[in-house]
């Protein structure tokens, strides 16, 4: 073996260790690394109680209540819901049907209290004249169904 | 053995490859300068409005390309400083530090460009979800390179100390382009990827793909403009660079 592969041998080696302990450590630090839990997981008891943590989903069509500065709507993802109230001002893309993440505490009606309310944005870009004729295949699609 | 048709080789060596440099960048520097006209004019006249974040979108045509640009130089360095431990050359050590500062640049911009897009659209400037702080990483490891290189006054030392932040450090590039498929992130999953359709329209598309060739032909033109930097700097007792015609004045 000449010195060369010998050097090229220890880097492959040294990537490949690296490689094996990076997925280890990740996957330790797995439930520290989501930044958010969904609302399947907060039923499984998967979120952490003693301390506030984020939960996402999609705000539910038709949830969204507004009194004054708070708001109310409904957290899913289409299996569980969770219930959130938040006060302050919410964010432009913020609307039903749309992703969300709330930064808040669980109380123990079940209902969650956000101490801070993002917008999650898909990653779906187009024209909003395409975002209509998506609609309207959407709706015929709802009235053949019927 | 049969001849092969251009020996690399003869390239690794800095002497013949300063005047290949100085003969290629002004060639990139056209093109990186003929893309981005026309990814710009896509961009800003061609491209139409998102439907749910009206103009605010387009930061995505200096964003992605950014992001992108800044994981593939990452791979390109530690490309060049494994050549560099395995086959002892001297330019590939030159070629990496030609590269950092273009890197961290474009890290930085990916960041910055995120944060201005982030406020009005998420309602953060800044979260500590698994992306955007594997792309923090990402910037503090080229910085990192660019100052451990710089600490170390023999060149060849610093090369082989920063090859080997650069090769431990190339386990971050997966880690930034797969965190929003392993885990919860606020941000958003990939729009153009190898394995489906992109969703997005298609003169957005263009758009992007034209920045991101824009930001290559610029990364190579620079990387090279200053690798030549380089190796003026660290050749500079050799008879060569004396007898070189721009050191004749």
């Amino acid at each position: 073996m000449k010195a060369r592969h010998k050097r090229f041998a220890i880097v492959l080696g040294g990537l490949a260790a690296l490689g094996i302990a990076a997925t280890l450590i990740l996957n330790a630090f797995q439930s520290n690394l989501v930044f958010f839990f969904t609302p399947t997981q907060v039923a499984n008891g998967e979120a952490p109680k003693d301390r506030a943590f984020r939960i996402g989903g999609l705000v539910k069509e038709g949830s969204l209540q507004r009194t004054d500065i708070t708001a109310r709507f409904i957290v899913t993802d289409t299996a569980k819901e969770i219930p959130v109230a938040y006060t302050g001002i919410l964010p432009d893309l913020f609307s039903e049907g749309k992703g969300v993440v709330a930064q808040g505490a669980l109380g123990a009606d079940g209902k969650f209290t956000a101490t801070e309310v993002l917008a999650k944005h898909d990653e779906n870009y187009m024209p909003p004249e395409a975002k209509h004729a998506v609609d309207q295949a959407h709706e015929a699609a709802k009235t053949l169904k019927q | 053995m049969s001849q092969p048709l251009i020996n690399w080789f003869k390239f690794a060596s800095p002497a013949s490859f300063y005047p290949l440099a100085g003969k290629l960048w002004p060639w990139f520097a056209a093109l990186a300068t003929a893309f981005a006209a026309a990814g710009l004019w896509i961009s800003f006249f061609v491209a139409p409005t998102d439907f749910q974040q009206g103009e605010g979108y387009r930061i995505i045509f200096i964003h992605v390309p950014a992001s992108w640009m800044s994981m593939f130089i990452y791979c390109v360095m530690a490309f060049w400083s494994a050549i560099g431990i395995g086959f002892n050359t001297r330019l590939s050590g030159m070629m990496s530090s030609a590269l950092a500062p273009t890197g961290a640049l474009f890290a930085f911009l990916s960041l910055w460009t995120g944060a201005l897009w982030g406020k009005p659209m998420w309602g953060a400037w800044w979260v500590w979800d698994a992306r955007l702080t594997s792309e923090l990483i990402l910037l503090f490891l080229y910085l990192g390179y660019i100052a451990l290189t710089a600490a170390i006054d023999d060149p060849r030392r610093a090369d082989k100390a920063g090859a080997i932040v650069s090769l431990v450090g190339v386990i971050n590039v997966p880690i930034i382009y797969f965190s929003v498929k392993w885990w919860n992130t606020l941000h958003q999953g990939a729009s153009v990827s190898m394995t489906k359709a992109p969703t997005m329209a298609a003169t957005m598309l263009w758009g992007m793909l034209l920045m991101a060739l824009a930001f290559w032909m610029y990364s190579i033109a620079v990387a090279l403009y200053r690798v030549r930097a380089i190796i003026l700097e660290r050749e500079r007792h050799a008879t060569w660079v004396a007898e070189l015609p721009e050191m004749q004045r």
